[in-house]
C-alpha cells in the first residue's frame, strides 16, 4: 500500500477568482505583504502495490483534473 | 413522422422538465433519459439539462461525463445526431470532449441569476437555422461557473470557423473569453450554451419565447434528414 498525492492546481493563464477573493480578504483580516493567492485542490488516493505509476498519471488526467484549465502533479508519499 | 427528442435525467438535473415541455410545446415527442440507461431508446436528438449532476462534485459535469448513457450519446454525436447541452449539460459536453473548452467560476463569483440579452451569430448548426443572423434574443442565464475558457488556438479555431453560435449582448456576465455564451462542435451538430432557451418559450412563463427557435430548428434538422 501507498498514499499518493495528487495536487490539482488552475493553470496559470487560467484567470482564479476563488484566489483572488482570498487575497483580498487577507489584508481585512490584518495580514500584509501576500501578494497572490492561487486556489487548488489535493487529493490522497490509498493505493495497492499493483498500480503503477502509468496508471497514476492516467487517474489524475482522465478524472481529477481537467487538463483544458488544471495542471497535475502526482507523487507517492511513502508510509 | 413525429420527432422524438431524449431528455437525460441525471441524479441532480433540475431543469430536464422544462426541456421536456419545450420540446413538447414545439412539436416534437419528449422522451425521458435516464443516465443509467444503457441506450438512446430511439431518439433522434438529445438534450442534455441544466442543473447540479452528481451535486458538482470535483467539477461540474466531471462525473455525469462517465454516466452510462454518455456512452451512447457519444457515439451518436459521431454520427451526427443533434445534441444539445444547456448550462450544466454544456458543461458535462465539455468535459465529455464533445465540445472543446471548459466552464470556470463566474469572474465576480456570484451566482448568476437573470434574464440575459444574447447574439446569434451562426445560423447554420442543427439548433438556431430558425434565427436570423445577428438577432438578440432574451433567455435566463442561472449559474456560478459559466465563464467559457479555451486555450487561445482552440479560441481562435472556434472563432475562425464560426463556431461560436451564441454570444452575451452587453456587459459580460461571467467573465467568458470573447463573450461566449453557446459554441458548435465542428459539424453544427452538437450546441452547448449557458443560458436557458426552455425557459423562455413562452411570454407567460418566461422573458420571451426566443428560446423556441432552438428546439423548432433541431426538429426542421431531423424532418429534412
Amino acid at each position: 500500500m501507498a498514499r499518493v498525492v495528487v495536487d490539482v492546481m488552475p493553470k496559470p493563464e487560467i484567470l482564479d477568482p476563488q484566489g483572488q477573493a482570498v487575497a483580498k480578504a487577507l489584508p481585512r483580516l490584518g495580514f500584509a505583504g501576500v501578494t497572490e493567492v492561487r486556489q487548488g485542490k489535493r487529493f490522497e488516493l490509498e493505493v495497492d502495490d499493483s498500480v503503477d505509476d502509468e496508471t497514476l498519471t492516467k487517474i489524475a488526467a482522465d478524472l481529477l483534473a481537467n487538463t483544458v484549465i488544471e495542471d497535475f502533479t502526482v507523487r507517492r508519499i511513502d508510509a | 413522422m413525429t420527432a422524438k427528442i431524449g431528455v437525460i435525467t441525471f441524479p441532480g438535473t433540475l431543469d430536464d422538465q422544462d426541456a421536456a415541455r419545450a420540446v413538447k410545446y414545439a412539436g416534437a415527442e419528449a422522451v425521458s433519459l435516464w443516465h443509467a440507461d444503457a441506450d438512446l431508446r430511439g431518439v433522434d436528438a438529445v438534450i442534455v439539462p441544466g442543473g447540479f449532476s452528481y451535486g458538482d462534485y470535483l467539477r461540474c459535469g466531471a462525473i455525469a461525463r462517465f454516466a452510462p448513457v454518455m456512452g451512447p450519446v457519444i457515439e451518436a454525436a459521431a454520427k451526427g445526431m443533434p445534441i444539445l447541452g444547456i448550462c450544466n449539460g454544456f458543461q458535462i459536453l465539455c468535459e465529455a470532449g464533445l465540445l472543446p473548452g471548459a466552464l470556470v467560476r463566474n469572474s465576480e463569483l456570484h451566482f448568476v441569476c437573470r434574464d440575459q440579452w444574447l447574439r446569434v451569430e451562426n445560423t447554420t448548426t442543427a439548433w438556431s437555422t430558425r434565427y436570423d443572423q445577428g438577432a438578440e434574443i432574451l433567455i435566463p442565464l442561472k449559474s456560478g461557473e459559466g465563464g467559457y475558457v479555451a486555450e487561445p488556438n482552440t479560441l481562435a479555431e472556434l472563432e475562425g470557423e464560426g463556431r461560436v453560435v451564441f454570444r452575451y449582448a452587453g456587459a459580460n456576465p461571467n467573465g467568458s473569453l470573447n463573450e461566449i455564451a453557446g459554441i458548435t462542435d465542428a459539424r453544427g451538430r452538437v450546441v452547448g450554451l449557458m443560458p436557458h432557451p426552455e425557459h423562455a418559450i413562452d411570454a407567460l412563463t418566461g422573458p420571451s419565447d426566443d428560446g423556441l427557435g432552438m428546439f423548432l430548428s433541431a426538429i426542421d434538422a431531423l424532418v429534412k434528414a
